[in-house]
């Protein structure tokens, strides 16, 4: 009952938007070409649904790949930083830094220097990923309850033990909360490293059909697109559900 | 002696806490160190278990030196600290968990639980206990520890005073059972008077003991109503915390004298 009410207002105001936005174009007229309806964009969505799929193939792996080199490099990196606070201090503060630099730069960049392959693109999700899962990492073990270690290491736990039965496992919530941001991230980035130079993925028919003023498959895109981030992001809810049933989920 | 701590000095960067002090804990005894917030109880606590190296003294355990941490004590924190991704079960196994032996340990963990007011509860979530059956399973956490000594650092300081109440009833019950020498850090007067051998009353600026005192009725034969005709030793400990500046003043003077 309180999830429906919770749906119901945004689903609504959508319906309504859409709405308005169909009669617009069929009242007024507007061609294809400056703002297609929504009809016509579910229409060239399920028309060119097998292009689609195959493009969104190549971006969910680039969006995977990339999501398990940042998760596997923060949770070093974090740990890392949390054991040697001289780490810590040195290098929070640049990471903060290079958040400041947009991937709409960087990304030309990576192709020059890594060509049109994959490996740019994978990049590109690494560098958008790395950043909110190191931070979400780092200060939920920073933010700890110092007793819980206090209290292990008086029952003998090594250096270690202390990771592996306390620090790790209570950074856990936080550490998911920054992997959600970073899945609705992924898809993004590789979109992003496709649209600068590619061969397949979202990004390169993105390119593909806007040159071609088929802006009813650009946006077809775009639905799939946010599709595709949403189900990242539902993932790692589920993953949440799955592993903490013990009624601590932090948002 | 089975804890022999003496001399024992601490400061933190921009204060002394504890200065000169000595303690004598005998085998299977219940020790209560009492004194008011910020004098640095937790402190002796932290020394024992090597979390904080003190800045002078000696403390030894059956006659032996000790020195960082030695295995020989079960700390007991205020907050249950339980985790909250671990099933209580999990949780009162955090020694097994810690030393490899996991497996007597949840044997031993499923002999104590009714003991301990669990039974049944062994796969909960500790987010699903209330707060006294949390402590209890805290204390469990700590009672299967195989150190010889217990530390309890407040353990029931953030329970309501009727949880509370109970709470020490219970570890009252559960004194002779455990058989174990059990140092108790706590402000509650009662608290100390109901549960212990001997009291040990911390003041000063920086701490020492100031004052040892002895409830007459030995533990097994209290009650709550014996506990509320000890008014005479509550007066005495209120006055010795509240410091009666001059009477101690005399007393040390005298003490001087003698030595």
């Amino acid at each position: 009952m309180k999830n429906w009410k919770k749906w119901a207002a945004p689903a609504g105001l959508i319906l309504i938007l859409i709405l308005v936005w169909e009669l617009a174009v069929r009242v007024n007229g507007i061609p294809l070409y400056v703002l297609p309806a929504p009809s016509q964009v579910i229409r060239s969505l399920i028309a060119d649904r097998a292009t689609l799929a195959g493009h969104a193939g190549v971006t969910v792996m680039e969006a995977l790949a990339g999501m398990a080199i940042a998760l596997v490099l923060a949770l070093a990196l974090g740990m890392a930083m949390d054991a040697f606070p001289a780490v810590k201090n040195g290098l929070y503060p640049i990471l903060v830094v290079t958040q400041t630099v947009p991937m709409i730069v960087l990304a030309p960049i990576l192709i020059i220097y890594l060509g049109f392959g994959l490996t740019p693109k994978i990049l590109t999700v690494v560098l958008m990923c790395f950043f909110p899962i190191v931070v979400s990492f780092t200060d939920a073990m920073g933010q700890m309850d110092e007793e819980y270690v206090h209290l292990v290491r008086s029952f003998g736990a090594g250096k270690w033990q202390v990771y592996r039965l306390v620090k790790i496992p209570a950074a856990v919530p936080g550490l998911v909360s920054g992997l959600k941001v970073a899945a609705t991230y992924s898809i993004s980035g590789a979109v992003v490293g496709e649209w600068i130079g590619a061969q397949s993925g979202l990004g390169y028919y993105l390119i593909r059909v806007k040159n071609s003023y088929m802006l009813d498959k650009v946006f077809a895109c775009v639905l799939v697109i946010v599709a595709l981030s949403l189900c990242m992001n539902g993932v790692i809810r589920l993953y949440q559900m799955v592993s903490m049933p013990y009624g601590e989920k932090k948002d | 002696m089975k804890l022999e701590i003496s001399g024992l000095s601490f400061s933190y960067s921009d204060r002394d806490v504890l200065d000169q002090l000595d303690i004598q804990v005998g085998e299977g005894e219940f020790v209560s160190i009492l004194g008011a917030s910020g004098c640095g109880k937790s402190t002796i606590l932290k020394l024992l278990t090597g979390v904080l190296t003190p800045a002078a003294g000696r403390i030894a355990v059956d006659g032996e030196e000790i020195h960082g941490m030695t295995g020989h004590f079960a700390y007991m924190p205020q907050n249950d600290l339980l985790f909250p991704w671990k099933t209580i079960l999990d949780n009162v196994c955090l020694y097994g968990r810690i030393h490899g032996t996991m497996d007597s340990a949840r044997k031993e963990a499923r002999e104590n639980m009714a003991a301990f007011g669990l039974a049944g509860y062994e796969d909960a979530y500790p987010s699903s206990l209330s707060g006294g059956m949390r402590q209890r399973a805290a204390f469990l956490r700590t009672a299967l520890c195989k150190s010889e000594i217990l530390l309890l650092d407040e353990p029931f300081g953030a329970l309501d005073v009727i949880t509370r109440g109970e709470m020490q009833d219970w570890l009252l019950s559960m004194r002779k059972k455990m058989n174990r020498t059990v140092v108790l850090v706590t402000h509650d007067m009662d608290e100390a008077i109901y549960l212990s051998d001997r009291i040990l009353i911390l003041g000063g600026r920086p701490s020492r003991v100031i004052c040892q005192l002895t409830p007459e009725t030995p533990a097994e034969g209290r009650s709550r109503d014996w506990l509320y005709g000890q008014g005479e030793l509550r007066r005495r400990i209120h006055r010795e915390i509240m410091g009666d500046g001059d009477a101690r003043e005399r007393e040390s003077s005298a003490g001087k004298e003698r030595s």
